[in-house]
């Protein structure tokens, strides 16, 4: 294994790479170059399935495939969308990769829109990143005046045109038809499935919805070859991710990690994480944002057959969600023993209930339903058949909605309860000490 | 109808320009941008805005409600100066966001979507910021304030007060 | 080839062959009522609509012939397309039954229950869907979320606190009418169907959004509180209208046009909209043709003391049966109008006389 590869951030801490100039001195738009003069589409989709490079949005859908899925009826325009709506819980990656290297995104943005035979694509960012939103619409201008956008790319023939469209402050736009509403001037309400977007996307066109980090990933597997990218990374996960980590660590940041490394040595080594905030002690982690199952420290750093855990698709959700979770989106946040489960889950469960778009039922009324009972147990006023009740809210919500939002909802209050519920439990039964400040209940075996 | 709404010279030009990014029939897809130039300009989206936006946009004036009113970034009320749009999700959390939190409001004297009497900063609760690492935040307007800590508050509310 | 591709779509153990494109739903209906998942939000005259409510979540135990997997998830039956060989369970499956139990309390959280003053009880599709789908309690003990009132003008009377969030009449307003004013504003369980700036609805068929309406957060405001559906008797009528096709339900209480609505087929859904000046303006009796008794399910509290004894046909075999199987019971007993009456009929007498001992001795006395 090519230990400590970059292939997004390599050049992210050159002086001046926000500029054209830096960034293509930095053998930037190489790709572009290759693609538009010695490629045919259809040869950079088969580089990019050769990869295996997967959805970096947090379903992990092999990209490649999604590519595959699209469909060319004649005289009908196909759309690439970028979802940079990143707004789970844990997660800024996109932010920090568009805000420091644009010209990676706007590059691998013109590849993929010349694979999938594009000639509108749209960038949909946060609104809240407007700072961001023009970095890149700066970072389009400067590409445009070198000739790799716009009509007859390097007298290719080719057109492109980048639209950077702004979000107005919903998560559910994440979720890729809601998103599509919302760039067609709509409510983000998630479209009901199928159809589906490579078939009826933007305006009803074909579109291919990819996230920042995964279209970001292109201009690499085209300069190096899909089957380097492939290469990279241990088995199903391949290539390098980029990981948001926050809460008690010592070092909070973004970095890219070959997927494989083992889930201590990112924690610990000084080179990532630096450990736990000293004289603390690991209680708990979510590592892929806010919606995937947290685990409690024990469980996290190895699997549950006693092998060592690793950063990979496959190995964070070994033992299903017994013992398991997900990748997700790469939010890694960590919570030493001061860390109140049952007001973090509250918190997150204030988040979906927010955050719900409100079109169908069980996501609507159970996110507000969890919320208030979570509310209720935090604040000292709980009951021991809320907690069942809560599994069941739950239970009930997962998997009977119109998107992925409900799941993301339920996830987490099921997991908290799963491997935490003796401190729901003890802010039931001792509801004076629980609502005390800075009261915490801890188990010291579950800490690391 | 309420006072007829104009955008400045300037806007209007990006607007137009804005418009025109979409292919053609779809300009509906402009509304989010114009209704973010519209609180650019006026510091928040009345619903006189939102009737010229329509007009501009040829399209029905509750297509615009419906819209506005489904995210969070635009106000629909007037607010002070300086909206303080401060992250209180778990991460930010994590990383000490309540108690600056608390410090904040104390200092502004204020509770979340309240409007100081002076009229200079309204504070709001929005849900995460895409900024967790470098939390606990705030965003005012386009700017993000980062690794606050209650002296940082300080420093800035009395910056911005001058 | 003129004629369809027939696919065999299983339901609840029960066949049907519908054309390439049918929704579950649709092939469902096509069995029976007894086969066809409920819907709050789907409605078939509307386009768009579906998928939201999810109270006609079905299992799909067999994809299709080709491809036998089952599908991972309920699925929502109104917007998914039968396969050819697809098997499906619906009243049949524990999970169903459990899952549609949820929808039914998501439903009821943020629900008034305010039936006894709401006019639309007696016809409430949520009723009926809580009734047939639901448990007898609720868990919740929050605070209900409750709604400013907003007035839609002289016509419609909207209810928010009992919106379901179907979306039905932002879609009849969107495809009946020729303008549209209302529409969801807000999100999550703040959504709110509103005017946002305090407009009227007003246009020539803004009335059918109170038809289509599955609750009681769309009334008419010309019937408000006059009635309860159930003691109110429906006809069918028409009319020659020079903007919709005029045919009606007259809705009478003694002689009086209390409420005309459109007509509504087995499953509750309009399919020929009414104009507002046959709903709202025309309630006279000689502005009609009628028509005849509307038919009403049996099953509903309409039909309730709407049919007298020698107006119900007994079907031949039924009586054969009844005759060789049951014992004739004479029930001829007279009809009395007050207690002091029933007290003093022989049938009282002998039934206090029978169960004696059950009464303290100086009611027997009296």
């Amino acid at each position: 294994m090519a230990k400590g590869i970059k292939i997004l951030t390599e050049h992210i801490n050159t002086p001046g790479i926000e500029t054209f100039e830096v960034y293509k001195k930095s053998g930037g738009y190489a790709a572009v170059e290759k693609v538009i003069k010695k490629m045919t589409p259809e040869e950079v989709v088969e580089e990019v399935k050769k990869s295996g490079v997967r959805g970096r949005g947090g379903a992990g859908f092999p990209m490649g495939m999604k590519w595959s899925f699209l469909a060319k009826p004649e005289g009908v325009p196909r759309y690439l969308v970028c979802n940079a709506d990143e707004s789970e819980p844990g997660t800024f990656k996109d932010h920090f990769l568009m805000k420091s290297i644009p010209h990676l995104l706007i590059e691998g943005m013109i590849v993929s829109s010349f694979a999938l035979g594009a000639h509108k694509s749209f960038i949909y960012v946060r609104g809240e990143l407007m700072y961001v939103i023009r970095i890149l619409e700066k970072a389009i201008e400067e590409a445009k005046a070198a000739g790799y956008l716009g009509k007859n790319i390097l007298g290719s023939g080719y057109d492109l045109e980048l639209v950077v469209q702004p979000g107005g402050g919903a998560y559910i736009c994440g979720e890729e038809t809601a998103l599509l509403e919302s760039l067609e001037g709509k409510r983000g309400n998630p479209r009901n499935k199928p159809p589906f977007p490579a078939v009826k996307g933007l305006y009803q066109s074909p579109t291919v919805v990819n996230n920042v980090e995964s279209i970001a990933n292109t201009p690499w597997i085209i300069n190096n070859g899909g089957d380097a990218y492939a290469a990279l990374g241990i088995g199903r996960s391949t290539g390098t991710k980029l990981i948001s980590a926050s809460g008690h660590i010592k070092n909070p940041g973004v970095y890219e990690i070959e997927l494989g490394l083992p889930v201590e040595e990112f924690l610990y080594s000084d080179e990532f994480l630096g450990g736990i905030r000293d004289g603390h002690h690991l209680k708990a982690v979510v590592a892929g944002g806010s919606s995937v199952p947290i685990l409690p420290a024990n469980l996290f750093l190895k699997t549950a057959n006693g092998e060592d855990r690793l950063m990979s698709y496959e190995s964070l959700s070994d033992g299903g969600f017994a013992s398991g979770t997900m990748l997700g989106s790469g939010g890694f946040i960590a919570m030493d023993e001061t860390t109140c489960i049952v007001r973090n889950t509250w918190n997150f469960s204030r988040f979906y209930h927010h955050e719900s778009c409100g079109q169908c039922s069980p996501c609507r009324e159970g996110t507000g339903w969890m919320e208030k009972v979570l509310h209720r147990i935090e604040h000292g006023h709980g009951n021991m058949r809320d907690i069942d009740l809560l599994v069941d809210v739950a239970k009930k919500i997962e998997g009977n909605t119109i998107c992925p939002l409900g799941d993301a909802a339920a996830w987490p209050v099921a997991s908290a309860i799963r491997h935490f519920r003796d401190e729901f439990e003890w802010h039931v039964k001792y509801p004076k000490e629980a609502t005390m400040k800075g009261a915490v209940y801890v188990k010291e075996e579950v800490l690391v | 109808m309420s006072d007829k709404i104009a955008f400045s010279e300037d806007r209007l030009a990006k607007a137009k320009e804005i418009i025109l990014r979409y292919p053609e029939g779809k300009q509906k897809s402009a509304l989010l941008p114009l209704l973010h130039l519209a609180q650019e300009q006026f510091g928040w989206v009345s619903a006189a805005s939102m009737d010229y936006i329509a007009e501009m946009l040829q399209i029905e004036p509750i297509e615009v409600y419906e819209v506005a009113t489904f995210y969070t970034m635009f106000h629909l009320e007037p607010v002070g100066k300086h909206v303080i749009e401060y992250c209180r999700t778990g991460p930010c959390c994590t990383m000490g966001g309540e108690e600056v939190y608390d410090h904040l409001k104390t200092k502004l004297k204020i509770e979340a979507n309240q409007t100081t009497s002076n009229g200079l900063f309204t504070l709001k609760e929005v849900e995460c910021l895409a900024a967790c690492g470098w939390g606990p935040c705030f965003q005012i307007r386009e700017k993000f304030y980062m690794h606050l800590t209650n002296e940082k508050v300080d420093g800035i509310i009395e910056e911005l007060s001058k | 080839m003129d004629t369809p591709q027939l696919i065999k779509v299983t339901i609840d153990g029960q066949e049907v062959h519908v054309p390439v494109g049918t929704t579950i739903m649709e092939a469902a209906r096509q069995i029976g009522p007894d086969v066809a998942p409920p819907a709050m939000c789907y409605y078939k005259p509307l386009k768009g609509s579906g998928g939201k409510c999810r109270a006609c979540l079905v299992k799909v135990s067999q994809g299709s012939e080709k491809d036998p997997r089952p599908m991972p998830k309920l699925v929502a039956s109104c917007i998914t397309g039968a396969q050819d060989g697809m098997v499906v369970e619906n009243f049949t499956s524990p999970e169903v039954v459990e899952a549609r139990k949820g929808v039914v309390e998501f439903l009821l959280l943020n629900h008034p229950l305010d039936c006894p003053v709401c006019d639309q009880a007696g016809e409430c599709h949520l009723q009926d869907f809580a009734f047939e789908n639901g448990v007898g309690t609720t868990r919740y003990e929050e605070e209900r979320r409750t709604f400013e009132p907003e007035n839609l003008g002289d016509n419609i009377q909207l209810h928010m606190n009992r919106c379901v969030l179907c979306y039905r009449c932002v879609y009849t307003a969107d495809q009946i009418t020729d303008k549209r004013v209302h529409g969801v504003m807000y999100r999550g369980d703040h959504a709110e169907i509103s005017t946002y700036i305090n407009n009227v609805i007003e246009n020539d068929f803004s009335g059918n959004v109170i038809d289509v309406c599955p609750v009681g957060a769309l009334t008419d405001k010309t019937y408000r509180f006059k009635s309860r559906v159930w003691f109110s008797k429906p006809v069918d009528a028409h009319r020659d209208c020079d903007k919709c096709c005029g045919k009606v339900n007259l809705w009478y209480k003694g002689d009086e046009v209390i409420r005309v609505t459109a007509r509504k087929n087995q499953w509750g859904e309009v399919e020929d909209f009414i104009c507002n000046s046959c709903r709202f303006d025309s309630k006279k009796t000689a502005d009609w043709v009628i028509e005849g008794p509307t038919k009403v399910k049996r099953a509903s509290v309409i039909s309730a003391n709407k049919y007298p004894k020698n107006e119900i046909k007994k079907p031949a075999f039924a009586l054969d049966y009844a005759a060789h199987n049951f014992k004739k019971i004479n029930d001829d007993r007279p009809y009395y109008k007050n207690l002091k009456e029933v007290k003093g009929s022989e049938d009282y007498k002998a039934l206090m006389e029978q169960n004696a001992e059950f009464f303290p001795k100086e009611t027997s006395k009296k």
